[in-house]
C-alpha cells in the first residue's frame, strides 16, 4: 500500500481555494466518474498532492461507507486546511448537484406523469443500469484477488437479492466473516495461495 | 447503490414516499446530475416537503457517515500499526462491491423491463467499458431512445 509523505501536501492552500477547487468539480462531474475529476484537479492541476497520498485518501474512502466523492472532499480538504478545509470542501462539492437535484424533484413532481417524460425516464434509467453495471464490473475486475473475493461478493449478492436479508444486517454478517478470513498474519498466506494459483492459468 | 434495497424498503414500503417507478426516475436522473449521485435524495425530500425536505434529506444523508470519514481519516495513520486495519480493508472491499452489486440488481428489476431497455442497458453498458463517452451524453441518449421507443401513440 503506497505511504504518503507529509512533504507532498503543499501548505498554505487557502480555504477560498478549497471551496472553488470542489465546487468546479462538483459542479462539471455529470453522469459520475467524480474520481477522476478529483484526480485531475488535486494531483494534476493544483499539484496539492501526489499519486501516492491520492491512492492512500482513496483506499481510505473506499473502505468507509459513503460515496467517494463526499469522503474524499472531507479527507482531502482536512489535510490541506484541517476541519474548515473538510467543511468547505464537502460543501463545495455538494452545492451544485443539490441544486440540480433539487429542481429537478421540483420538475419531476410537476411533469413525471407527462407521456414523454415518462417514456425518456425509462430509457435514462435502463441507460443507467448499464451505466453502473460496467463501473462496478470495472472496480470488481480490478480489485477481486481470488477465491475468497468471489464467495463474498457471490454472498452478499444472494443475501440481499434471494434471502431478502437487510443490507445492514448483511454488511455486519458478511463482513464480520471477511475480516476474520483477512485477519492478520492469515491475510498474507491467503493472497500467496491465490497468487499461485493464478499463476496456474 | 449499495443502499438502493434500504432506500427502496423505507421509500416505498414503510414510508410511501414514492412509487417504484418513481424512486427508479429519480435515480436514474440523480446518475445524470453532477456531484455525488446520491444527491437525488435532495430530489425525494423536495417531494415529499419542499425546499426544506431537500436541505433535510441532503443534510441527514451526508453528515453522519461524513463525520465517520473525518474521523476515520484522522485515525488512519495512528491505526497503520493495528493489523486489524489491513483486515478490515481487504475484508471490507468485497463486501462493498457484492452490496453495490446487490443494489444494482435491484435496481436493475425495476428499470429493465423488456427488450427496448435491456438493448439499452447492453449498449451503454459496453459503451462504458470499451469507449470514453462521456456517462452523462450515454444516458441522455438512452432519454432520447426512450422518448422514441416508449411514447405512447
Amino acid at each position: 500500500m503506497p505511504v504518503a509523505q507529509p512533504s507532498t501536501v503543499r501548505h498554505g492552500v487557502s480555504v477560498s481555494q478549497i471551496f472553488w477547487a470542489f465546487l468546479l468539480i462538483g459542479a462539471t462531474s455529470f453522469g459520475g466518474g467524480v474520481v477522476a475529476y478529483l484526480r485531475n484537479s488535486l494531483v494534476s492541476k493544483n499539484k496539492w498532492m501526489d499519486d501516492a497520498e491520492f491512492l492512500e485518501l482513496m483506499s481510505i474512502s473506499n473502505t468507509l461507507p459513503g460515496l467517494n466523492a463526499t469522503n474524499m472532499s472531507i479527507l482531502v480538504g482536512d489535510r490541506l486546511r484541517g476541519t474548515t478545509g473538510a467543511i468547505v470542501a464537502l460543501f463545495g462539492m455538494c452545492l451544485p448537484g443539490l441544486i440540480f437535484m433539487t429542481v429537478a424533484g421540483i420538475m419531476y413532481g410537476h411533469n413525471g406523469d407527462r407521456p414523454l417524460v415518462v417514456a425518456m425516464l425509462r430509457g435514462v434509467a435502463a441507460a443507467a443500469v448499464g451505466l453502473i453495471a460496467a463501473t462496478w464490473f470495472q472496480i470488481g475486475k480490478k480489485s477481486v484477488k481470488g477465491f475468497y473475493d468471489a464467495f463474498f461478493i457471490l454472498a452478499a449478492v444472494l443475501m440481499v437479492n434471494h434471502f431478502k436479508v437487510s443490507v445492514p444486517v448483511v454488511l455486519l454478517s458478511v463482513g464480520a466473516v471477511a475480516i476474520f478470513t483477512y485477519r492478520p498474519h492469515v491475510a498474507e498466506q491467503r493472497e500467496q495461495l491465490s497468487e499461485w494459483i493464478r499463476s496456474l492459468r | 447503490m449499495a443502499a438502493y434495497p434500504e432506500m427502496k424498503h423505507l421509500v416505498i414500503d414503510v414510508h410511501g414516499w414514492l412509487t417504484e417507478p418513481q424512486l427508479v426516475h429519480i435515480y436514474s436522473v440523480g446518475q445524470m446530475a453532477p456531484g455525488p449521485n446520491m444527491m437525488m435524495v435532495a430530489a425525494i425530500g423536495v417531494k415529499v416537503a419542499g425546499i426544506a425536505g431537500a436541505l433535510v434529506a441532503a443534510a441527514a444523508f451526508f453528515i453522519p457517515t461524513g463525520l465517520l470519514t473525518f474521523a476515520v481519516g484522522r485515525a488512519w495513520n495512528k491505526l497503520k500499526a493495528w493489523p486489524w486495519r489491513d483486515s478490515i480493508q481487504k475484508g471490507l472491499a468485497p463486501v462493498a462491491i457484492g452490496l453495490a452489486v446487490a443494489g444494482t440488481i435491484s435496481f436493475g428489476k425495476g428499470s429493465i423491463t423488456g427488450w427496448v431497455t435491456a438493448a439499452i442497458g447492453i449498449a451503454v453498458f459496453a459503451a462504458t467499458l470499451r469507449t470514453k463517452v462521456n456517462p452523462a451524453l450515454l444516458i441522455l441518449a438512452g432519454a432520447v431512445v426512450g422518448g422514441i421507443a416508449f411514447y405512447p401513440r
